[in-house]
């Protein structure tokens, strides 16, 4: 992240142009043929996928021969699933739930970590370490530590926590919702510890000899100055969520019975599992239309599309 | 930089929630360690969160044992040069994005920022046909060139956002002495942007060390299986009622018929049965 706290830039569109002028030819900055790698990568494995997708899902294809063309037949058979309807609507609660619990711990989190004192730099260390554990290791480990027999309820002696977490099904989505926050929660407080960071310390010494307290500080400084870090992780949040697809995968498989099978889940046993590659596509354009849609809202509401600078607000 | 200006009292309320939120971090993180150092009958004995009556390395060793070595560098080999790879296209790309005046550049930030808001999971079967038809299934590359292509946006973001804090000058005066795009590159943006550049290499290292899914889908062979994925596999083999399918697994005729099912947990190929081994320890498998 930016760790200086120089002048605002400014947006690549708004440079003076004088200084930009290059001495060769009049062109203003570096040539474009350095980003050719990159965009060749991204559009070859990224973009031309994405379009791969929507042709896709017109196809019948088992994933092993030949794709034959099948018109309106995989999305009429999707659109016509209750099973769909049901992934899709986990897959919006699960998003929304997520987002309830992981914004405010993270930027709460954040925040504190933001602090100089020493036992808050060790605190971050000790934070960070989620991080490090790849999504199977956490997922087998809460599966481990979530079993009614061996697990943490057996362990605690405690009545309340004697449940079967993962086996029941009014249950199991809520507590995948948790671990799935546990897991995204330490990124998303270094986000807000590195936005936190860049906020004048002399607006928080105005604010205080103006008699402000601490949460006035909290809501009339630090929150306003975090604008464009939240949208940046909110949209990371979302987009985190519809791709949570490996913890669930490992934790529950999308069950018990049908109570977490989200629609990345659910794509990945209908094309993988079932070998109906045709329906599975036809669910990951109702995936992208999602994430797309979610983007779109969180930018609009932000009131600009500058999600891609955290200092623009200062 | 302390500052005691005014209204310094430590923040009580603060330092207890973050105390908790340590405690909720640590705990599981416990829970594998000391899970790891238990034997098998150990494990189901005793309490769960109490220390081991017994500590043994003996899971460790089984894990060693288990062609650990083999899938540790397979990780190794992908994340290194995809990192690598992703570090200097991106930072090529940014540097284009932040100092270009064109719609170009301008059209190819949003390109990017596009890669973010899309749900990686749902382009994964095109990838699977893409990976197919190059012949590249069930090899490194494979898991190497998409992983490269899904790095690229949130590496662009977080380098753009820095190379923005450079001061203009500091580009000028190259220009002025006749630098070239590249010797300004190489010689100024590489340099100053050291810290994002570490920044971003272990995001990227961790998330490609981590990664499931292209594994889980785009490979299928022991010699390419990568370290969460043999986790994953050494959970179905010692604790859950697969039965282990691997002379089977071995025959032509069961290899091109899972190359449809790819991840169907069944064909897992099991390692010659250990069954000492301790079922839960291979968690502390990084």
């Amino acid at each position: 992240m930016p760790g200086s706290t120089l002048a605002p830039p400014a947006a690549p569109g708004e440079r003076s142009a004088a200084s930009v002028t290059s001495h060769v030819s009049g062109r203003r900055g570096p040539s474009l043929w350095m980003l050719v790698p990159a965009m060749a990568f991204f559009a070859f494995f990224g973009l031309v996928p994405l379009l791969g997708t929507v042709v896709l899902s017109f196809f019948t294809w088992n994933g092993l021969g030949t794709p034959s063309f099948a018109g309106l037949d995989n999305w009429t058979t999707v659109l016509q699933r209750s099973a769909t309807y049901h992934a899709l609507w986990l897959t919006i609660l699960m998003c929304a739930a997520t987002f309830v619990v992981q914004f405010p711990i993270s930027l709460l989190l954040g925040v504190f970590m933001a602090g100089r004192q020493r036992y808050r730099a060790v605190f971050s260390v000790l934070y960070f370490l989620p991080l490090l554990f790849s999504a199977t290791a956490i997922g087998i480990a809460f599966k481990n530590l979530l079993d009614p027999n061996f697990g943490l309820s057996s362990a605690l002696h405690l009545g309340v926590l004697q449940q079967d977490w993962l086996g029941s099904p009014g249950l199991a989505f809520w507590v995948v919702i948790l671990v799935v926050s546990w897991c995204f929660i330490p990124f998303h407080s270094l986000l807000y510890q590195a936005g936190a960071r860049q906020i004048p310390q002399t607006m928080y010494e105005a604010a205080q000899l103006d008699g402000a307290g601490r949460v006035r500080c909290f809501f009339s400084i630090t929150l306003p100055q975090l604008k464009y870090t939240i949208v940046t992780s909110t949209t990371l949040m979302v987009v985190g969520t519809l791709t949570s697809f490996d913890l669930i995968y490992v934790m529950t498989n999308g069950g018990p019975g049908d109570a977490t099978r989200i629609l990345p889940v659910d794509m990945y046993l209908q094309g993988f599992q079932s070998n109906q590659m045709g329906l599975a596509s036809v669910i990951a354009a109702i995936l992208i239309a999602l994430g797309l849609t979610f983007s779109l809202v969180l930018n609009r509401l932000s009131g600009s599309d500058r999600m891609e600078s955290q200092m623009e607000g200062m | 930089m302390t500052r005691d200006v005014v209204n310094r009292r430590p923040n009580l309320p603060g330092g207890l929630l973050g105390f908790l939120w340590l405690i909720l971090t640590i705990g599981p993180i416990y829970y594998v360690v000391i899970t790891s150092l238990k034997s098998q009958s150990d494990y189901y004995d005793s309490n769960a969160l109490g220390l081991p009556t017994n500590p043994t390395l003996r899971a460790y060793r089984t894990v060693l044992q288990n062609d650990f070595l083999r899938y540790f560098l397979n990780s190794l080999v992908v994340a290194v040069v995809t990192v690598a790879v992703v570090v200097a296209i991106s930072l090529m790309a940014s540097y284009v994005i932040v100092r270009r005046v064109s719609a170009v550049a301008r059209l190819s930030q949003r390109i990017f920022l596009l890669g973010i808001a899309i749900p990686i999971q749902a382009t994964i079967v095109p990838v699977y046909y893409l990976i197919v038809q190059l012949g590249l299934y069930d090899t490194l590359p494979a898991l190497i060139l998409p992983g490269i292509a899904f790095a690229i946006p949130i590496t662009v973001l977080i380098l753009v956002n820095y190379l923005r804090d450079i001061p203009v000058e500091l580009y000028d005066s190259m220009q002025a002495d006749g630098a070239s795009d590249w010797r300004t590159f190489v010689s100024l943006v590489i340099p100053l942007s050291r810290p994002a550049i570490v920044t971003v290499a272990i995001y990227d290292a961790l998330n490609c060390w981590n990664g499931f899914l292209f594994p889980l889908i785009l490979t299928q062979s022991e010699n390419v299986r990568t370290l969460p994925l043999s986790l994953w596999s050494y959970q179905g083999e010692f604790s859950s009622d697969t039965p282990p399918c691997w002379p089977q697994w071995c025959s032509p005729a069961c290899r091109s018929s899972r190359h449809t099912s790819s991840a169907a947990a069944s064909w897992w190929p099991a390692s010659p049965p250990d069954s000492a081994s301790d079922p839960k320890s291979v968690t502390n498998v990084p």
